[in-house]
Order: C-alpha cells, then structure tokens, then sequence
C-alpha cells in the first residue's frame, strides 16, 4: 500500500513541476507550485513511515481528532473571514484604503469574494463537518467510517480553501457569485466532498441506533444537494488544461438561472439545512432535553427539502426570465415562511421547561438569540422575495444587511455557541476557561449585528427611493453618486457593527486558548460495547 | 412535440402530483399514532449517547442524573 501511494505521490510531484512551469496564468501556477510541494512532503512523510510498525488505531473510542482540528480550523477561519470583511466595509466609506501600491491585489473587487467565501465556506463549512462528524458519531453509536478519510476530507477541504482564496487575489475567478473558484479547484472540491458524503453515509450505515436522528437527515441532505449544486453550476470547458480560464456550458439567461438556482439552495441547504442539523442535535443537548416534537421535525425537513430548491428564481425579477419563472420562485419563497418558523418554534419550545437557563446559561442564550435571528430573516427574506417589495429593495443595502442579519445573527451565533459546546467536551475541561468573557462575546456580538443590520436597512431603502425619485417632468432627481455620497454615514455605522463583532470572535479565541491550554485531547468510549469483529 | 414542451407537460402534472402526494405521505406518516413510540425513541438519542451515568434519588438540582430522571418520566409531546 506504502509503495503504491509513493508512485502516485511522486507522479502528482512531477505533473504539479510541468504544471507550474507551462502554466499561461499566475493563479494556476502558484497552485501548481503549491501542489508540488504539498505531494512531495507527503512523498518524504511516506517514505521515511515505509515498513515501520503502525500505531494501532483506537478502539472503542469516538474519532475525535479531526473534530478538534475542525473546531479551530472554525475558529481561525471565522476570525480570518470577519476581518476581511470589516476591512472591506472600510473601503466602501473610505475608498483611499483601496491603497495604491496593494493594486490589484488588494482592491474592494478581489477582497469581497475572498470575505464572502472566508465566512460561508472556510467558517461555515468547517463549523459543519466538524459538527456534522461530531453528531453522527454520537447519534449513530459509534465511531466514523472510513478511518484516516476523515482526515482526508478535513486537510483537502483547507486546501480547496487556500486556493479558493490565493485564485481570487490573483484575479482566477468564473465571476459567478458564492462559485467564484475555477474549474481545476472545483474538480478538488468535488473529491472532497464525495470522500466526505462517503464518511458521513458510511457511519450511518453502520449505526448502532434503530433510528437515523433527524439531525442526520439535515445533515445528509446538505451534503448531497451541495453536491448536485456545486456539480451542476460548474460545469465549464477549460480554455487549456494549463491555464485557470474557463468557459461556462450554459449562457444567457439560461445561465444566470442556474446561478440563482445554485445561489439559493447555497443558502437552503449550506446556510439552512446544515445548520438546522446542528441545531436539532445541540439545542436539545443544551437544554438537556429531548426536541420539543419529533414529529413536527419530520414535516420541517420534508417541507423544507420539497421548497427550497424552486426559490431562486426570487433573485431574477425583472430580468430577461419568464414570469412564470420568477413567480413560482416569488410562490414557493413566501411558502417557506411555514417550515422555517414551524422549525424555530420546534426549536425554541424545546426550552420549555428550563426558560430559567436564559438567564444563568450564557451558551443557551447564543443557542436562542441564532434561532431568532433565523426567525427573523427567514421573515424579511420571502418579503424581499415579493416582485413589488423587491423592485425597491434589488441592488440596494437592504439585501447586504439582509444577508448579514441570517449569517451573523443565525449562523454565526449558533456556530460560536457551538464551540463553546465542544471545545472542553473534545479538551477533557468541565467548562470553559471563562464564563464571563462567554457573555461579552454574546452582547459585543449582538450589538454588532443591530448596528450592521439597521444602518443597513436605512442606507438600503434610502438608496433605493432615491434612486427611484422622479421629478414633475417625469426625469430623475438624484444621479447615483448622489446616493453614494448619502450613504456615507451609514457605512461607517455598518464598520464599527463588523469591529464589534469581530472583537467578540477575538474574545472567543482568548477563551478558546485559555481552555485548551495544558489540556490532554479527551478519548469519550462509545456507548455500547463493541464486540470483537 | 418537443423534448422542452414534452418535459414541462410530465413536470406539470404527473410529477407535480407525485411530488405532492409523497409530501403528503411524510406529513401522514409523521403524525401516524402507531408510531409514537417510534418518534420518541428517536427524540430520545442525543440524551443517550453519553456514558451512563449512576443515579441516585434524582433530589439534588444541579446532577446529571437529575436530568435522566425528567427524561424517563417522559416528554409528553415527542
């Protein structure tokens, strides 16, 4: 096994070498370069381990390694991403921080992809894999599939990361919003994520449970949609197989609808379905009881599967798609109100019984405030989605603090509470270090998200009824720079919500430090006892 | 007929009913009275899969075995 993975390790060594060096881009050529080293340490690694004993693998015991690695991979990236962000929400109020000797590298147009994708899919998607490995271990009785693949998903997910973030500096990006990395990183992305749909499916087949827990099937159907999505809205001819550029299959309006089509159920099943999988696992640990009704549970996630993905076209109205189109997706974004609430009760009722925990549990309060926000703008999202409501609020801010009010009220909330869950469970603490910074993390980041998302609410419909004023002749009264210069204190409102948030993700990662710190990786036995197979 | 308009005629209708009466079927299937041992046992897993832990009368406020006594008195709307 050792000499057959020393042949392929020192032929992707040598295909990366002649890559960097025919490469037509830089983009594709620092990912060449990166490629041939990473091979060739792993080539050196092989080799040197090459007919030494093994260490056995653990038996009876959760695969809690890559979980660990995952909660501050979470962390670093989470910090990374808020930072870009509050960085690039400068920029718009103060355009000189667009500096000139960082150009083009470091402009608000190559940053913006690189803050969107550090938070949805470096933050977000490290936050599920670690807890999804988490909760299948845990709900299935026994330990994950696979072996070291779990490893495999986690190393090759940072890697699709790294070169996501060095191909946008570089300029390698298709242009499609939240699928901005090119054809060879999405081919990468796509063994990963089928390596991780075969750890996932391979733990539940094996389970010990009679039942698949309902947080499984969220979690299962987010992987596999991401996987239809991400497949689907990539498909792309490469100008040369030497080269970053790509050319989309799809055109015109026929492409745009694929976009939003992928765009939404990025959000439906990344942003939604995943996190709801955490949320019907941790929640009731937390409150330290069961889900309010199972049953109701059933009917979230099948309406929720059945809605999401005809939503979409909610994102073309007024475009070169039929009306058809676009209602049914306007319909069926105004029908999902009814799951998304009916699961925000599911999961705030769950406290019934233990409401005093609000107050003395500052994890359960991050636990509650997330279900709200994503209370809040599952309501304001099917009213934008709404042709009247959205011909004032498309192309304005309203949509910016939209999106921001879900991410980082819903899921950003809920992932921090997350990993004050299972930072001292993996580290072998009873707590965390500091149960007051918790709660300083909790109002720095609440105050940051209504500071972002009402200075967002005023600047967007501001600018959206300016940009619609017409004088008694019938011409338009404002010009659009005239908005821009409007805007400006609201922007500057809208970077001190992103310090505040910021600094309280800082607070976490001291909290975080001070917890691990000394700390032995704690072992957790499975619950049954494992007969000798 | 052409391959867009055949499609669009299947998705309309025949689809378009199967998709609903499987939704339906789940929402059915969910609330099935026959099944109610069978949803709380599933409700039950995350409070089952740490190490068992001793108990004792179940009095003191803040054990752990305090919270496995509200579990087995049972939930009544699982």
């Amino acid at each position: 096994m050792d000499y057959l993975k020393l042949i392929l390790l020192g032929f992707i060594t040598l295909g990366a070498a002649l890559a960097s060096s025919w490469a037509h881009d830089l983009a594709y050529q620092l990912h060449a370069l990166l490629l041939m080293f990473i091979a060739f340490g792993m080539f050196v690694w092989v080799l040197r381990n090459t007919d030494e004993p093994k260490a056995a693998p653990q038996d009876g015991v959760y695969t809690d390694g890559v979980i660990r690695a995952g909660v501050i991979a979470t962390a670093f990236w989470g910090v990374a991403g808020f930072l870009v962000g509050t960085f690039i929400a400068f920029q718009l109020a103060f355009p000189e921080l667009n500096f000139e000797w960082g150009q083009p590298f470091t402009n608000f147009g190559r940053l913006r992809p690189l803050h969107t994708s550090a938070v949805i899919f470096a933050f977000g998607g490290n936050a599920l894999i670690a807890t999804s490995f988490y909760v299948v271990q845990r709900t299935s009785a026994v330990k994950l599939w696979g072996g070291n693949t779990a490893w495999f998903v986690f190393w090759g997910y940072q890697l699709f990361i790294v070169l996501a973030a060095t191909g946008y500096l570089l300029g390698a990006t298709q242009s499609k919003e939240y699928a901005e990395p090119e054809w060879h990183v999405d081919i990468w992305l796509t063994i990963v994520w089928l390596a991780y749909l075969a750890v996932f499916l391979g733990t539940i087949f094996k389970r010990k449970e009679r039942h698949i827990y309902v947080a499984n099937w969220f979690f299962l159907s987010f992987i596999i949609t991401v996987a239809m999505l991400h497949v689907v809205n990539n498909l792309s001819i490469p100008v040369s197989i030497w080269g970053s550029k790509s050319v989309q299959v799809f055109s015109g309006v026929q492409d745009a609808m694929t976009q939003w089509w992928y765009g939404h159920n990025a959000v439906g099943f990344f942003l939604t379905a995943g996190f709801l999988g955490m949320m019907y696992y941790f929640v009731p640990k937390q409150a330290g009881r069961p889900v309010y009704s199972y049953k109701l549970s059933i009917i979230h996630f099948w309406a929720l599967i059945f809605l999401y993905i005809w939503a979409g076209p909610h994102h073309l109205h007024y475009t070169a798609l039929p009306d058809w189109a676009s209602t049914l997706g306007m319909v069926f974004s105004i029908i999902l109100w009814m799951p998304s609430w009916g699961g925000m009760i599911n999961g705030l009722m769950t406290l019934q019984g233990a409401w005093d925990k609000l107050r003395t549990d500052p994890i359960m309060r991050m636990f509650v405030l997330s279900l709200g926000f994503y209370g809040m703008s599952t309501f304001e999202g099917p009213m934008m989605s709404i042709r009247a409501v959205n011909s004032l609020s498309h192309y304005t801010d309203w949509t910016i603090g939209h999106v921001h009010s879900g991410a980082l009220g819903w899921n950003g909330m809920i992932t921090f509470a997350c990993i004050y869950f299972l930072t001292p469970k993996l580290w072998g603490r009873e707590k965390m270090h500091s149960e007051s910074a918790i709660n300083w993390h909790f109002w720095l980041a609440t105050l940051g998200i209504v500071l972002y998302a009402a200075s967002m609410w005023v600047t967007g419909i501001m600018e959206g009824l300016m940009w619609r004023e017409v004088d008694d002749q019938g011409f338009l009264v404002n010009s659009f720079a005239d908005t821009v210069s409007a805007k400006f204190p609201m922007y500057v409102v809208r970077g001190l919500g992103g310090l505040l948030f910021l600094s309280g993700a800082l607070v976490m990662v001291w909290n975080m430090w001070m917890t691990i710190r000394g700390a032995e990786p704690a072992t957790t036995s499975l619950p049954y006892a494992t007969p000798a197979e | 007929m052409d391959t867009y308009s055949l499609l669009r005629e299947i998705a309309d209708s025949w689809v378009l009913l199967a998709m609903f009466c499987f939704f339906i079927g789940t929402a059915i299937w969910a609330f099935l009275p026959s099944q109610n041992r069978a949803r709380y046992d599933a409700s039950m897993i995350p409070m089952r899969d740490e190490p068992a832990i001793k108990t004792c009368s179940g009095t003191c406020e803040n054990c752990a075995s305090a919270k496995a006594t509200f579990i087995g008195k049972g939930a009544s709307h699982v």
